[in-house]
């Protein structure tokens, strides 16, 4: 029984993940599967809604520290948006926010995509 | 000086399957001695990144052996011991994660130590005989 899930919405081309349940050593695999589908297919403006994460470990967060350097250098990015506080404290507490943009809600990250 | 120790304990497999279990068992019992909700999510991620490294370093993902996890409360504090007769580990090769330099070399993981150190007030590794011991001791 998994108590993760995640559903893909498209905004333009840009990819929107709704992120759900606990993020830990076990589900990260899911989230790490969709972002290299995605990067596979050439998607590379993505963004991770976590309005519905309840939790992450740093399982979660090393899944986003593989990848974006990927899409970066492919000229995209991924975005983080809508966390709760507690697991934002988790990507303070490991330095997150100076190297990722992290939006308090997802439609400030369309923006930014939007005006590139 | 322990006199009013209540400590439960529980044991599962060294395997990821078993994170949320072990996550909600201390939880549970955090929670009905009425601790903190932010004390109790800080205690439930660092039971989390410990008992992850077990299984991934100890054990290196093969699970078949037992991890014994208790979890202790006295006056002004709360302790949690996770044993396992796995491959034994150095913490002290860790240091504060450089972000930066991991993300450019793809490196994931490795945070799990300093978090745990950020996120409790005493944390001991111990090898006694074939078992390792991590305590971890919360203060209220």
């Amino acid at each position: 029984m998994k108590n993760f899930s995640i559903a893909i919405r498209e905004v333009g081309s840009i990819h929107v993940l709704d992120i759900s349940g606990e993020l830990d050593a076990h589900t990260a695999s899911q989230l790490e599967n969709s972002l290299k589908e995605l990067i596979t297919m050439g998607k590379t403006q993505i963004i991770v809604n976590c309005n519905r994460l309840e939790y992450i470990a740093s399982a979660g967060l090393g899944v986003f520290m593989a990848y974006i350097e990927d899409v970066r250098s492919l000229g995209g990015d991924i975005k983080l948006s809508n966390m709760t506080e507690r697991v934002y404290n988790v990507f303070d507490l490991l330095g997150f926010p100076t190297l990722y943009d992290i939006l308090d809600d997802e439609s400030e990250a369309i923006t930014d995509f939007q005006s590139k | 000086m322990s006199n009013k120790t209540t400590k439960y304990s529980i044991s599962v497999e060294a395997s990821t399957a078993y994170l949320a279990e072990v996550r909600n068992f201390v939880a549970h019992h955090a929670l009905a001695h009425g601790i903190p909700e932010k004390d109790i999510s800080e205690i439930r991620l660092a039971v989390d990144e410990a008992y992850t490294n077990i299984i991934k370093h100890a054990f290196k993902n093969k699970p078949k052996k037992p991890v014994n996890i208790e979890i202790g409360f006295e006056d002004g504090l709360i302790w949690i011991t996770i044993t396992d007769e796995g491959e034994s580990f150095d913490p002290s090769t860790y240091s504060e994660p450089d972000l930066l330099k991991r993300i450019k070399n793809k490196q994931r993981g490795g945070m799990g130590v300093y978090l745990i150190r950020k996120l409790m007030d005493q944390v001991q590794y111990k090898r006694i005989g074939d078992i390792n011991e991590i305590k971890m001791v919360k203060l209220l």
